[in-house]
């Protein structure tokens, strides 16, 4: 070990065991499995507009009032990353994401909130994806997330390199949270999908980049409390030059939706979806296979329910 | 009743100028552009023809109104005049000498600085730009500290109307100096009127000369006049001598306290002639304003280009031979010909990637914008720092011509990279550019590591500002002194790809 990397280790230790249990870790009890008893697993949508295809997802998996209950309040992290329009597919469907909003309050969600750490000028991407716009007409506040004031540490006892993380308190103070990425090439993680999508809760990014990027988004996708959905959206899907994107020659419209609570296997799904449009093996989406090594989810899709829906 | 309308334009101002440099949010008006626009010297930096003509002719008929409602800082200074009155209720001014050698000395001096290359020593004196700079570096953080605190309140109550900002001093040695001009500043203000306005300012100086000759004037009518004295005491330019029934017009601020405290109605302003008294004011600085005209005429010299872009071998701190100056300046020499540091640029940048230099442009070229990317990058589509430039120093660019607006261009260190040191991905330059003038191509094992192509890099700096790599970056960008056009990127071939399956 470096004397770098182990004063590190010992900072960083040292910050984790100053961590109090607040109100935030009450609710630190959702896991991924299937546990609501499910009839499915996953459920897949192709052919559809983005909300359409989630209606019938959401049906499918057994209505949102499985997952959002009365007088809950709801964090919603869409990826908003860059300041992109809707059509360039650098930020999740606006469309997608308001349908979401909207179903949480019917299922009587008291409070929706929306945002993103992002990677662009945080005004300009919320404005810009549309989706600032989307998520208020729902009802939803969007919150802003570029300040570190709005993060607190968390510790991550089940990780390997990254053992603690300023997650953003939008999560920790909602009482379910619902991840929607976006489906899209990744220069550096190789594949944005739902465990990519994490990193925008987290306050300090470039540590995820320093030290074992593939690592540190499974290690991040440890944490204790999952998103209770994870909706990914393929609508658009940027197949090269991403995540940011060049041009539109990079867009493919696949029209495609996946809805699991198993990140590990809604990605598994995305990246096999994903490589029918251009190469990509998943051995090569290696934080998926770390965070299957670390439990966070089931990477064998045979051995899940899952329903396949075409419109 | 025309020293309300004074007072009343003059607060309008002043109000609206400082909203428009510490608005944060970005909420001002763009028409508030204008305000910054009509200051004498951004209009003749930039050449802007009809604001110059528009003062010219103001002053030649109004005199030094400018000085009065519309320069920031000569409003400030009534700002603080006030203030003293409030403490000090018998402010008492009186007839002063002029000290025309200083004044004008002072102006000459700028002037011959600034066609030498030396441009620190306008931006230093310069009214509009010490406003400028003390409006970002003092009011600024003040405003910002208050909606803080504002959001922090409000957020006990869940509502996030409001958001946090970072608070950061971009360059010390600016906020030192707007610091000092601020105190110095409001202490003059604050004892002696407008002493500033009439003995260093260049600006006050050459309007002074000009209004002279200027068509409605404060004429003291010597029939009516008993020498009383009350009109020189509430002279804030020290300006008249009552004994002698004079008035120094090139000192004359045209702040019309004079008038309101006339017991007689000795004093009027107007037009007419036959009440004139002797207008014989001080004559000899014609001679070192000619001078300073004619060292107008001098034309700079332009020195050549250097490309100074070189790939670093080893392990080491990259060091930027060349600043990047702001998209849209030209390069570093238009940019120390028209730039004054009034730093409503680095203000107003939305990604904190402007920032006042030290001695980077060498040392006529202190406080004036760089990009730097400690806490930020130049976001593609962002034109607004060249929207908002008053001195033309920074011209503006369409969006498009933004894109092929290249700063600098983008220098790889492969021994500092993450990939090549510890076998893992990475790829955080190559997630931000936005022409992927850096690119992953395939290393080893899966690994994809960075190669760059600086004819389509834009120098924005995004991959600099994220390269996580320590203690030196593995990817920097060098600045051009010149700002070349970049090769514009390549259009792939769409595909019509459909996806039939799930694949699963």
């Amino acid at each position: 070990m470096k004397r770098r990397d182990f004063l590190r280790a010992l900072a960083l230790t040292g910050l984790a065991t100053t961590v109090e249990p607040g109100k935030a870790f009450d609710m630190l009890i959702q896991t991924g499995e299937n546990a609501a008893g499910n009839a499915y697993d996953m459920v897949a949508v192709m052919g559809g507009e983005p909300e359409v295809m989630f209606r019938s997802a959401i049906k499918a998996m057994g209505g949102m009032s499985k997952f959002v209950k009365k007088g809950y309040k709801v964090a919603i992290k869409p990826n908003i990353g860059w300041d992109k329009t809707p059509e360039m597919a650098g930020n999740t469907n606006p469309k997608l994401v308001k349908e979401v909003i909207k179903q949480c309050f019917d299922a009587g969600a008291k409070e929706v909130v929306v945002f993103d750490h992002t990677c662009d000028d945080w005004r300009k991407c919320y404005k810009n994806s549309g989706i600032e716009e989307a998520a208020k007409e729902a009802g939803a506040k969007v919150l802003p997330a570029h300040e570190e004031s709005y993060y607190r540490t968390i510790s991550l006892p089940n990780a390997l390199n990254l053992k603690t993380a300023k997650v953003h308190e939008a999560i920790l103070d909602s009482d379910v949270w619902i991840n929607i990425p976006i489906l899209k090439n990744h220069g550096g993680a190789k594949m944005t999908i739902s465990m990519k999508n994490l990193m925008g809760i987290v306050w300090n990014r470039g540590y995820f980049h320093a030290n074992n990027l593939q690592q540190c988004i499974a290690d991040i996708s440890t944490l204790s409390k999952r998103p209770v959905l994870n909706v990914v959206d393929a609508y658009r899907v940027m197949k090269s030059n991403g995540p940011r994107g060049k041009s539109a020659s990079d867009v493919v419209l696949a029209k495609g939706l996946f809805v699991s609570q198993d990140m590990v296997a809604v990605d598994t799904a995305a990246v096999k979806f994903f490589s029918q449009i251009t190469d990509m093996r998943l051995e090569d989406v290696a934080h998926i296979a770390n965070a299957s090594k670390l439990k966070v989810g089931n990477m064998n899709l045979d051995k899940m329910k899952i329903k396949r829906i075409k419109l | 009743m025309l020293r309300k309308i004074r007072i009343a334009i003059a607060l309008i101002m002043l109000s609206l100028l400082s909203f428009y440099f510490i608005d944060f949010a970005g909420i001002a008006p763009v028409e508030t552009k204008l305000l910054t626009k009509i200051q004498l010297v951004p209009a003749l930096l930039a050449l802007n023809i009809g604001a110059i003509i528009i003062l010219l002719l103001l002053t030649f008929l109004f005199g030094r109104v400018y000085c009065s409602v519309i320069c920031p800082l000569g409003i400030w200074q009534d700002v603080a005049e006030f203030i003293s009155g409030l403490f000090k209720r018998k402010r008492k001014y009186k007839f002063l000498p002029t000290r025309n050698l200083l004044r004008y000395g002072i102006l000459g001096a700028v002037t011959l600085a600034f066609f030498l290359g030396f441009t620190f020593l306008l931006s230093l004196l310069e009214p509009y730009s010490i406003f400028g700079r003390i409006a970002s570096n003092i009011f600024r953080p003040l405003y910002q500290e208050g909606n803080n605190l504002l959001t922090t309140i409000l957020g006990w109550f869940n509502n996030y109307k409001l958001y946090m900002v970072e608070i950061t001093i971009r360059s010390i040695f600016s906020f030192i100096i707007a610091g000092i001009s601020l105190l110095i500043i409001s202490f003059m203000g604050y004892r002696y009127g407008r002493l500033y306005c009439n003995t260093i300012c260049p600006v006050g100086s050459l309007l002074g000369f000009l209004s002279k000759y200027s068509l409605f004037k404060v004429r003291i009518d010597k029939n009516k006049c008993n020498s009383c004295g009350v009109c020189a005491t509430k002279c804030k330019a020290s300006c008249i001598n009552s004994k002698d029934h004079q008035v120094d017009y090139s000192r004359c601020v045209t702040c019309f306290n004079c008038l309101e405290s006339c017991k007689k109605d000795a004093i009027s302003y107007d037009w007419s002639l036959k009440t004139a008294a002797n207008e014989k004011g001080p004559n000899s600085g014609r001679r070192s304003f000619m001078a300073v005209t004619g060292a107008g005429l001098i034309t700079i010299p332009l020195a050549k280009a250097k490309n100074t872009a070189a790939l670093l071998n080893g392990k080491k701190a990259f060091k930027r031979k060349q600043p990047l100056s702001p998209p849209g300046s030209v390069s570093a020499e238009h940019l120390l010909s028209h730039c004054t540091a009034c730093h409503l640029c680095v203000s107003r940048c939305p990604s904190h990637v402007l920032k006042p230099a030290f001695t980077e442009y060498g040392l006529g070229g202190i406080m004036q914008p760089m990009m730097s990317f400690e806490e930020g990058f130049c976001n593609y589509d962002c034109t607004v720092c060249s929207q908002t430039c008053p001195n033309g120093a920074i011209l503006p660019l369409t969006k498009e011509e933004k894109h092929l607006t290249q700063t600098g261009r983008v220098v790889f260190t492969l021994e500092n990279c993450i990939v090549y040191s510890y076998d893992t991905d990475c790829g955080a330059c190559s997630e931000h550019c936005p022409t992927q003038a850096v690119t992953m191509k395939p290393y080893k094992d899966g690994l994809t590591i960075p190669t760059v192509d600086p004819d389509i890099c834009v120098g924005c700096g995004g991959c600099e500002y994220v390269c996580p790599a320590e203690p030196f970056k593995a990817i920097n960008v060098e600045g051009n002194a010149v700002q070349l056009e970049a090769k514009p990127i390549k259009e792939e071939k769409e595909k019509d790809i459909k996806v039939e399956d799930f694949g699963f």
